[in-house]
């Protein structure tokens, strides 16, 4: 199984951790991942975003050019990265801050409400892993036990905040089980 | 060790560690400054270790001269703009025959161009780094494991034949997260540094660092000399990887680092198709593989160089070719990176025997 | 009975050099010979020599040397010095290698407060291509580049390497002194010792500008570059300790 991820929204939305954790849980379950983040430019222009590839094979061309899920977390991101996901693929839309969707019929589309949930956990800086949880629900890329453990892990020196990012990922996917 | 997930700029700064690097001098230029920020972390925490951040690239490339004129294992890195900057002082680090490791994170040019990946400073790092008659050995890793890998191997290559090495990444390699394991490798025998300039005990030959020799004899004999030792290289030191050339093909792929990863997707997406296409990648790009390229290409009807430039290592595929099969060439610079889609067009086009876009 | 009393100090090589009558090259290069022998420094001083008349000045120590290129052997003798801190480090410039392709190296090695030592002659010319005007030139001085003597207008005044680098906040020995009379000499050695001396105690960056002759391309007999030296540059380069790591300076 390969999964195709290109996760994007604003700068400080933590899209990159996103895509950060799911390589590294790619990776403790010895599958090939890669993970590159935009940088330069395009930094700047409103959107951040990385894609990650996770794998049971050799991963060859980092670059995708329709990845088979995209996970927004602002509308600039879904104008941006809507049109490419891949056919019959997903796309995961925070509805916290999107009030919109795409009209694509060919592809599955998922929402979450990731600040609210995060923001009822008490930090709505949180929200990034709300659509954590409910990516690994709805795509299972890696196992979730998988993922706890990585956030536990990456949290180890900021103890304070593994507990609220657990919650979060629960509670995201909980709701998209 | 077990594998940890790294940015293939960060991976390669700590294999150089591992190398027994001691120095690093360096000046920030984007897409490369992991290497000198992981550095000045790390690099302070190693005994008689160096972290120093030059005033230019000018400065650096003499301060390498410096430190490896010495005796001690030296790293810099930088970009395209910046590797020119240091033109002038890796001239004189091959004429004075100093072994030193640089990378080269390419980004697009010509001048301050800009900072997305690209590979269009083959020429330099192949042909032009500097005045005079030298060539540098230059390998090109295409995975983030790769070049942990070929950093670590730089240092004793560079040990083994005096001679500076560089490891030609891009912006893709650099920025890119992969699993990377930290290999212990075997230590390489190496002849001692009695040339280097440690203070004059009068139990040798005074070590003088130089590449001055006005006796025209004398420059034209170190001349040779450093040729004697490119001709080594190339007898010992080449690398290639041949990919999907166990069967029959009518397209080889020659493609080197970020492009040639690429071009593996091309090659299963292809297979699927039942198409059968093959790929010849340089590890090493000076000396380059030339006859391991021709002998791949035997199977050929075409030989397809695809590159992020707009065609710098073909050139040394049609060196390597000599005529005996026609090719084509697609490219994408300016920090474009072709896609596998965009690929496969172009080997439609060849197999239905058009001619390819130039881009 | 004969008892030596000046002999050639056992740094300095037993070879002829290429410098001109009257030069002060010479002179310098033996009192870092010198210093280098009553220090016993010898077996680990490396030197580092530039790109103009004393190009060839490894040819000339007997310790270990490098041969940098136009301007930089700071940059050369940083890494060095930071390889092996317990070298003894020194680099041996001119005005044209140090004050205009090598400025931005001299200045921030300066800055960082490197620990080695940099001879600086100042002979306001550049000396090996052909007396062309150098940052140092004087004004009004004719050379095969400012046939109409040094405009000032033009091309701005003689850059003074001791003011600029002792306006650093940077820890740092600097001095100037001059080779034209016998007693200027001993002064000479005696700034150079200490510069030496400040290096073994690994205390700070060390700095000694030699105003010299060039008798050559100035078109001068030797005495009268020795008076032109205390005639025309002392007045513009003033002598004296412009900066020490205890805090004290004394201009002359």
């Amino acid at each position: 199984m390969t999964t195709e991820l290109i996760v994007a929204g604003f700068g400080g939305q933590g899209v990159l951790l996103f895509g950060k954790f799911l390589a590294l849980s790619g990776l403790k379950e010895e599958k090939e991942v890669v993970w590159i983040p935009s940088y330069g430019p395009e930094m700047r222009g409103g959107t951040c975003n990385c894609t990650v590839v996770v794998s049971d094979d050799p991963i060859g061309s980092p670059i995708i050019d329709a990845p088979n899920t995209v996970v927004v977390m602002n509308k600039p991101s879904l104008t941006k990265f809507g049109p490419r996901v891949s056919s019959d693929g997903l796309l995961l839309i925070n509805s916290s801050l999107i009030d919109t969707t795409s009209d694509r019929t060919d592809i599955k589309i998922e929402t979450v409400p990731a600040n609210e949930i995060a923001l009822e956990l008490g930090n709505g800086r949180a929200a990034n892993m709300v659509a954590l949880g409910a990516y690994i629900a709805l795509t299972k890329a890696v196992k979730f036990d998988t993922v706890l453990d990585v956030i536990r892990e990456s949290f180890a020196k900021k103890k304070e905040f593994i507990d609220l990012n657990l919650a979060a990922a629960k509670r995201g996917y909980e709701l998209a089980s | 060790m077990a594998k940890v997930l790294m940015k293939g700029n960060e991976a390669l700064a700590e294999a150089a560690i591992m190398a027994g690097c001691k120095l690093f001098f360096g000046y920030p230029i984007t897409p490369q400054n992991e290497i000198p920020e992981y550095l000045s972390r790390r690099l302070p925490q190693v005994d008689g270790g160096c972290y120093l951040q030059a005033e230019s690239e000018v400065a650096a490339a003499n301060m390498l001269y410096g430190a490896a004129g010495v005796g001690e294992r030296v790293l810099t890195s930088s970009s395209g703009p910046g590797i020119s900057l240091m033109s002038e002082g890796l001239s004189y680090i091959a004429g004075a025959q100093l072994p030193v490791v640089v990378v080269n994170m390419v980004r697009g040019g010509p001048g301050l161009g800009g900072i997305l990946p690209a590979q269009s400073d083959y020429y330099q790092a192949t042909r032009g780094l500097g005045h005079g008659d030298f060539r540098v050995l230059v390998l090109a890793p295409s995975t983030v494991q790769e070049a942990a890998d070929l950093v670590m191997d730089a240092f004793d290559l560079a040990d083994k034949y005096r001679s500076p090495v560089m490891v030609l990444g891009d912006g893709l390699i650099g920025q890119m997260m992969e699993p990377v394991e930290f290999k212990k490798k075997e230590k390489v025998e190496l002849p001692p540094k009695t040339w280097a300039a440690t203070g004059y005990k009068g139990d040798r030959e005074r070590s003088i660092i130089n590449s001055l020799y006005l006796d025209p004899l004398e420059l034209e004999e170190n001349s040779w000399r450093l040729k004697a030792r490119y001709d080594a290289m190339g007898r010992d030191e080449l690398r290639w990887e041949l990919t999907n050339c166990e069967g029959d093909y009518d397209v080889l792929i020659t493609a080197y680092g970020s492009t040639a990863r690429i071009c593996k997707t091309v090659i299963e997406t292809l297979k699927k198709q039942g198409i059968s296409v093959g790929l010849f990648r340089p590890i090493t790009l000076f000396p380059y593989p030339y006859k391991q390229l021709r002998d791949a290409a035997q199977k050929a009807k075409t030989v397809f160089c695809v590159e992020m430039s707009t065609g710098q290592m073909l050139d040394d595929v049609k060196l390597a070719l000599e005529g005996s099969r026609p090719t084509q060439f697609y490219g994408r610079t300016g920090g474009i990176i072709p896609t596998p889609d965009e690929i496969i067009g172009q080997i439609e086009k060849i197999l239905k025997g058009e001619e390819v876009d130039k881009r | 009975m004969s008892k030596v009393v000046f002999k050639r100090p056992k740094a300095l090589a037993d070879v002829v050099t290429h410098y001109c009558p009257g030069c002060s090259h010479g002179i310098v290069h033996r009192i870092v010979a010198e210093c280098i022998d009553e220090l016993g420094i010898q077996e680990r001083t490396v030197g580092v020599a530039p790109v103009g008349c004393s190009v060839l000045a490894y040819n000339y120590f007997n310790v270990d040397f490098f041969e940098a290129s136009h301007g930089r052997a700071p940059a050369v003798a940083t890494g060095a010095k930071r390889a092996r801190p317990d070298l003894i480090v020194f680099a041996y410039q001119g005005d044209g290698d140090l004050a205009s392709i090598g400025m931005a190296e001299i200045v921030h090695a300066c800055n960082r407060g490197e620990k080695f030592t940099v001879i600086f002659i100042n002979n306001t010319v550049y000396g090996m291509t052909g007396g062309q005007m150098a940052p140092t030139t004087m004004p009004g001085q004719v050379t095969t580049t400012s046939p109409y003597g040094r405009d000032v207008n033009q091309i701005g005044w003689p850059i003074r390497m001791c003011e600029l680098l002792s306006s650093l906040k940077t820890d740092g020995f600097i001095a100037r002194t001059s080779a034209h009379s016998p007693a200027e000499i001993i002064k000479t050695k005696k700034a150079i010792k200490k510069a030496f001396e400040l290096q073994v105690a690994n205390r700070c960056f060390t700095f000694v500008e030699v105003l010299s002759t060039c008798p050559t391309n100035w078109g001068m007999m030797p005495i009268q570059a020795q008076k032109r030296i205390e005639e025309e540059l002392l007045p513009y380069y003033p002598l004296g300790v412009f900066k020490s790591p205890n805090g004290d300076a004394s201009k002359s």
